[in-house]
């Protein structure tokens, strides 16, 4: 196989891998945005992942599995939400709880569905016209999911949302400083709600991509670690929606990578990649004391109350 | 469509009704009654100062107006009719706006953002352009200029009262609270501010000046509001009485303005500072060689606009900032870039600037945060355990000598008023007789009272054979306190003048950059 062709496939594939990272941290982006830190990413996408499967094995349609994945995510970070924006409870013991939540109650109703193939995964898409450019066509635009695209559009979408309307200032006042927009007539808890809801809609659709059509079947814990991945990315690509896209790329690669190695390197070795790479990449930027720089939202991680001493 | 920004005539006069009426309010807190049947008229076309002590209630009632706290009891009208205010969002409709103590602003965005937040009637798409044209035609209007395109934090203390203000006056408020607006202000923007409210009132709308600075009432208010202890004891206008008379009835006795010292006798050097530099939290430049002497038994002001460096100046000598060149001798001994611990029990005491950041720890007790540098040692602990009986002894003691105001030495730290938070900081730092007291803006936002205690506790400190370094950006109280007076520009002293011979006018002129002919450290 010649460069050329390696890399063609090598980021064909990236982009594919790369699909659930994007959508699972296009939805902690919102959430952060807001001021809350979700760690539930790998849970909500391991409930997505399970009861989109469930759904289209039993109906026969995909599309209607990856749409009750989201309603399934978002009903998760509803959870989240409850207990961290109205009880203000601790975000991250929250969080990690939803995590082992999520994959406790996927791998528990998922035993009767284990190891079969799904039926009638999502058709793979090549867009007519684009997929006939020379290089650029193979690399992006041949046999890919319709989710991968969708996520590329969502991506630019909410950074125009999220810097360049309304709610966008709004959504990010309430993250840097919820008592200045509670002071305005904000509604802050209403906010905090629907980022958070979104971003676990989101997640749950990450999980479904990879039930119905990465690898179109429902093994538990099939997330592998992804949603710790989620957590990562959303640093590493400083709270950015279309930065998201290049960092999901990249972890994308890495996954692919790890796969390719796997006649010359220790398979063990190779799973450890992604997770080594996403250490590395936070040191970095911690190191940098870029992160204080790169704009964290002022106010995550910190639950609100008006008028508290 | 947008609603044209700012608030038309009210036609304001002394007969018309008043714009807003606060009736019987009343508000409890744990352990404290805030405010106390509290009646409050607000008249369109007036300034009306709202003055009293530390925790007597200010806040409260205008939080209670404003909708951030609902009230037990008592009934708004605004404009003649009765109105419920449950959250901000009401309070702005009903016309009212409010600059809070401490800014409520989101420092990362730009100025047309944070006016825009929550903004009824602005396109969905590019909201922030449209207020951008409309921030441009209010500054002019009221002479508030700013960049709408500026990041907040890039602006000065000034500045950003003024987003702050253009925020309410966007929103169309006839009404506009300013809580303590000059205490983060140079002289200079307060005349500024002074002269934007007269504007104000032209156009017919009312404010409302909460300030512990009995002159800037005298100078800026029409009707002043005396509260005390959550109650109010009088409202008159302010060409009928004068500033003793104010005094006496925030406080309950009588005030002296005019602090007496004794003559100053500088003992053996409490402080050498030599060519010390170091960077701010940004990486730049803030201390450009400092070299300056406090000795035993003196006070030695630092003026200057705040930015200049002082508060580097204080954390590198308080061991909390590096130093990255020069040295810092404390009582004799060489105490560059140590430990805090260390420097503190060579005998330093820090009063800091941020009192609820540095000076306390909120959430732990009056008691506890009494001993908190002393804990660790005889007679607060014996091996591993406190004496808690030594404890409170010493904390009750402490409460009376300081006249801390406080519902019991168990009570949260943070739920006293600002004034006597800084009665207890004082309590902790000053008990161990130190050699050296740095003290930054240490009545910064205190009440006139709790001013004067607070500034004969440094005198006393003084007298007893401290070095005192005074950080401050009232002016009167450097002058009135201080022996010798440094101005620092840009993270150099400019000038270093005498206090008995030091004018304002060559001061204000070396806090504005110019180098005083008698730049030398002593
Ligand atoms: N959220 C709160 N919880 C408990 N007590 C409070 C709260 N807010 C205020 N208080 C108490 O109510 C009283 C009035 O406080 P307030 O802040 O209104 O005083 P103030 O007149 O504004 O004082 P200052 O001049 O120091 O700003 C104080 O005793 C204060 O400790
Ligand atoms: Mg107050």
């Amino acid at each position: 196989m010649g460069w050329e062709e390696w890399l063609i496939s090598t980021i064909a594939r990236a982009l594919a891998y790369g699909t659930p990272l994007l959508w699972g941290t296009l939805g902690e982006v919102y959430a952060e945005r807001s001021g809350v830190v979700n760690l539930g990413v790998e849970g909500m996408m391991a409930i997505g992942a399970f009861s989109a499967f469930a759904v289209a094995q039993s109906t026969g349609n995909p599309g209607l599995g990856i749409l009750v994945a989201a309603v399934a995510g978002g009903g998760a970070a509803l959870i989240h939400a409850f207990l961290t924006v109205t009880l203000r409870a601790n975000q991250y013991v929250s969080g990690l709880a939803l995590t082992m939540f999520g994959l406790g109650l996927s791998g528990l109703l998922g035993r009767g569905w284990e190891g079969v193939p799904l039926k009638h995964p999502l058709p793979a898409i090549t867009v007519p016209y684009l997929a006939d450019i020379p290089i650029l066509g193979p690399m992006l635009f041949q046999n890919q999911s319709i989710i991968t695209y969708l996520g590329l559009v969502l991506a630019v979408v909410l950074w125009v949302l999220l810097y360049r309307t309304r709610w966008g200032i709004t959504l990010r006042s309430v993250g840097e400083s919820p008592a200045t927009a509670d002071a305005l007539g904000v509604n802050v808890y209403l906010v905090r709600y629907l980022a958070v809801i979104l971003g676990g809609v989101l997640a749950g659709v990450a999980g479904g991509y990879l039930s119905v059509e990465y690898r179109p079947s429902w093994t538990e814990g099939m997330t592998g670690g992804m949603g710790w991945i989620v957590i990562a990315l959303t640093i590493f690509v400083a709270w950015d929606p279309v930065q998201a896209i290049g960092g999901a790329v990249l972890f994308g690669a890495l996954y692919h990578l790890s796969y390719r190695l796997q006649p010359w390197v220790a398979p063990e070795l190779l799973k450890l990649m992604p997770y080594a790479a996403a250490i590395i990449v936070l040191a970095f930027v911690g190191l940098g004391g870029a992160q204080r720089r790169r704009g964290a939202p002022g106010a995550l991680g910190v639950p609100y109350a008006r008028g508290e001493k | 469509m947008m609603a044209a920004p700012g608030a038309g005539d009210l036609g304001g006069n002394q007969n018309s009704p008043p714009l807003v009426l606060l009736e019987g309010v009343t508000k409890s807190f744990p352990g404290v009654v805030a405010n106390d049947r509290v009646t409050l008229d607000v008249r369109p076309g007036e300034v009306h100062a709202l003055l009293g002590e530390n925790g007597a209630g200010k806040t409260t009632l205008m939080n209670i107006l404003y909708g951030l706290y609902r009230p037990d009891a008592g009934e708004i009208y605004v404009k003649g009719r009765k109105v419920v205010i449950r959250s901000p969002r009401d309070a702005i409709a009903c016309g009212i706006g409010m600059v809070h103590q401490h800014f409520k602003l989101v420092y990362p965005h730009t100025v047309a953002e944070n006016v825009a937040l929550g903004l009824q009637g602005t396109p969905f798409f590019g909201p922030a352009r449209v207020v951008e044209r409309g921030l441009r035609e209010l500054g002019e209007r009221y002479n508030l200029p700013v960049d709408p395109k500026a990041r907040v934090w890039q602006l000065s203390a000034g500045e950003q009262q003024r987003v702050e203000i253009l925020k309410a006056l966007y929103r169309g408020a006839d009404v506009l609270i300013l809580d303590e607006p000059t205490s983060v202000l140079t002289p200079q923007e307060t005349g500024e501010l002074f002269k934007v409210l007269a504007r104000m009132k032209e156009e017919g709308h009312a404010v409302v000046f909460i300030t512990h600075k009995l002159d800037e009432v005298m100078e800026a208010a029409d009707r002043v509001t005396v509260m005390r202890r959550g109650k109010v004891i009088d409202t008159l206008p302010v060409a009928e009485t004068d500033k003793a008379s104010l005094a006496r009835m925030m406080v309950g006795r009588d005030v002296v303005f005019r602090i007496s010292k004794a003559e100053c006798t500088p003992g053996k050097e409490a402080l050498v500072l030599r060519d010390l530099r170091a960077v701010n939290d940004r990486g730049l430049p803030a201390l450009r060689g400092i070299s300056l002497t406090v000795c035993r038994g003196e006070i030695v002001g630092i003026a200057g606009v705040a930015g200049n460096g002082q508060r580097e100046l204080v954390e590198v000598i308080c061991g909390l900032r590096r130093a990255q060149g020069g040295e810092v001798v404390v009582l004799g001994r060489p105490l560059t870039n140590r430990s805090p611990r260390t420097v503190a029990d060579a005998g330093v005491a820090h009063i800091p600037e941020e009192r609820l950041r540095m000076g306390i720890v909120p959430g732990m007790t009056v008691e506890e945060n009494l001993i908190l540098k002393k804990h660790h040692r005889p007679p607060f602990s014996s091996g591993p355990l406190l004496r808690l009986a030594e404890v409170r002894r010493f904390a009750e003691q402490a409460i009376e000598e300081y006249e801390i105001i406080t519902p019991s030495p168990k009570t949260p730290a943070k739920l006293l008023s600002g004034g006597n938070i800084q009665k207890l900081i004082l309590a902790r730092e000053l008990s161990g007789e130190p050699g050296l007291v740095v003290a930054a803006h240490p009545t910064y936002g205190l009440d006139v009272g709790a001013t004067e205690l607070i500034r004969q506790l440094l005198l006393r400190q003084r007298d007893a054979g401290a070095g005192v370094l005074l950080v401050s950006e009232d002016l009167e109280e450097i002058v009135s306190l201080a022996d010798r007076i440094a101005v620092m520009f840009r993270g150099e002293i400019m000038g270093i003048v005498e206090a008995s011979a030091a004018e304002l006018g060559e001061i204000g002129l070396m806090m504005a950059g110019t180098r005083s002919g008698m730049g030398d450290p002593r």
